[in-house]
């Protein structure tokens, strides 16, 4: 079991969270239908570090950015997110 | 020679000399320079896809190439529970014949794959899981396929052992029974197919991982592997779990993502449970090995990843779930858990088919339900690879049918394998 330090507040359980998506498979309403097609059904899916998007769900419920292995499962970065869009 | 055949007699007659003549079961040949296929991926869908394209295809000049031993992945990381009793005509039709293979498989590879159709019941706790097992039993009846309601008075006798209390919170009111389905042994489907597949002419080549493919233009025309490249006409990747990565090597983006599933094993007791139980309500698949001990399961962990162990969590999970059902299990020791990489589709589907590239062929996207699948993905891999068209029981699992909008969503929630 891990502990996640959550950026609003500080660290809490793994089972708190929970995983939405990968930041590039968010599927915006301008974008072109083969790009939807896209970000919806196919992942990179990779055999090591992934940006995913996780959320606080049992604790706070803000949407964060977690920089994770998918292997070891170390997560070396997180970052909140905002309303702003992902770059 | 391999060990000739088995029997009862060569058994016998072993006896005489200490049961010194049995031979390796299969041979461990350097990779030839070229194959008419190459398949990545010596668990029991690779390996049965081999079979059936030497045994019935006539295609002999085959390679399995694993990059650790045979069978050493998920096809000895699951729960072993075989059944076709699936909520989606495709499914069930795809999973029956399966089914119908698994039936005669130990006379087929003269291997004892301990196929045990002892039964597999869904519980159902309430009147609304009863009213949607009899519509599932319904269809599954009109796919010709067994299916039998069984009343909670039905149930209580054939598993003695459920708590039938009616102030539990999950309350058993009944259940759907697929009589035909059971178990088998995991590693006994990956030898016997091994061991077939040998003899008919099929090169089993063990640690060589697949880096990369050789390419002429757009069309694949080999592999490079960490024990030397090797030409093909069709390579044919069968690497469920490990899909995205193998597919990643080619530059594929699949609807994929890798998720891990666990289960764990009691000490091996008398036989306390003879059929499986499964309640989808709760999650959670219980049965009972040959050897005695109880094998269950629960939930996947819910996000990404590739590491062959799970949560603490999701294995507590699964036990207080199968205590809750069966309380007896409680004064069982727990002996061992593994946890299994699962190649979580996005429509909980399997594909089976074309790739975008020539040459390059996928099998994958399981799920969690591979293992019951084994003989029949690989008779229909097979099929596919020989024929360069899906048979009809695959068609409908091809990977076009996302871009194409032709899913087939057994649970209905769309491209998020966490929710599955």
């Amino acid at each position: 079991m891990l502990l996640i330090a959550c950026p609003h507040c500080g660290p809490r359980a793994q089972e708190e969270f929970s995983y939405e998506r990968t930041t590039d498979s968010v599927v915006t309403t301008e974008a072109a239908p083969d790009a939807a097609m896209t970000a919806l059904f196919t992942r990179e899916n990779p055999r090591g570090v992934a940006e995913e998007i996780w959320r606080h769900t049992y604790g706070c419920r803000g949407w964060m950015v977690f920089r994770r292995d998918r292997i070891s499962h170390a997560i070396s970065d997180i970052r909140p997110l905002g309303p702003e869009p992902l770059a | 020679m391999s060990g000739g055949r088995y029997s009862a007699l060569a058994l016998l007659r072993g006896a005489l000399g200490g049961q010194q003549h049995w031979g390796r079961a299969w041979r461990s040949p350097e990779p030839a320079p070229s194959y008419d296929v190459v398949i990545i991926g010596g668990g029991g869908h690779g390996l049965a896809t081999a079979y059936y394209l030497a045994k019935v295809h006539g295609i002999r000049r085959v390679a399995v190439v694993e990059r650790s031993w045979i069978g050493g992945g998920n096809t000895g990381r699951n729960t072993t529970i075989v059944r076709s009793n699936y909520r989606q005509p495709q499914l069930q039709r795809m999973l029956d014949h399966s089914l119908k293979l698994w039936e005669s498989l130990s006379d087929e590879l003269n291997y004892n794959v301990m196929f045990s159709p002892r039964g597999a019941l869904f519980l159902g706790h309430s009147d609304a899981d009863m009213t949607r097992l009899a519509e599932r039993g319904d269809a599954l009846v009109a796919q010709g396929i067994d299916a039998e309601l069984m009343d909670r008075a039905a149930v209580a006798k054939l598993i003695p052992l459920l708590d039938m209390s009616p102030d539990v919170h999950w309350p058993v009111q009944g259940g759907l029974m697929q009589w035909r389905g059971g178990t088998a042994r995991h590693d006994a489907v990956a030898w016997g197919f091994a061991r077939a597949a040998d003899r008919l002419g099929v090169d089993i080549i063990e640690n060589c991982e697949v880096t990369g493919y050789v390419r002429d233009g757009e069309r694949v025309t080999g592999v490079t592997t960490t024990r030397g490249t090797i030409a093909a006409s069709k390579v044919a990747i069968c690497v469920a779990g490990n899909s995205g990565h193998v597919a990643g090597l080619a530059g594929l983006r699949l609807p994929i993502e890798s998720h891990t599933l666990q289960a764990y094993v009691t000490e091996a007791v008398k036989p306390m449970i003879d059929t499986v139980i499964m309640s989808q309500s709760l999650h959670c698949y219980i049965s009972q090995s040959d050897k005695g001990g109880i094998v269950a399961g629960g939930d996947p962990d819910f996000f990404p990843s590739y590491a062959q162990r799970g949560q603490p969590l999701r294995l507590e999970d699964a036990i207080a779930q199968a205590l809750a059902l069966v309380p007896a299990l409680s004064r069982l020791r727990m002996v061992r858990c593994w946890a299994g990489v699962t190649d979580m589709s996005f429509d909980g589907s399997p594909i089976i088919g074309d790739t975008p590239m020539d040459g390059l062929y996928l099998n994958g996207g399981w799920c969690y339900g591979g293992f019951k699948a084994t003989p029949g993905s690989g008779w229909l891999y097979a099929h596919h690879l020989a024929t360069g068209k899906p048979h009809d029981l695959a068609a409908p699992f091809d990977l076009a049918r996302f871009a194409e909008g032709r899913t087939i969503d057994e649970a209905g929630v769309g491209p998020m394998p966490q929710h599955r």
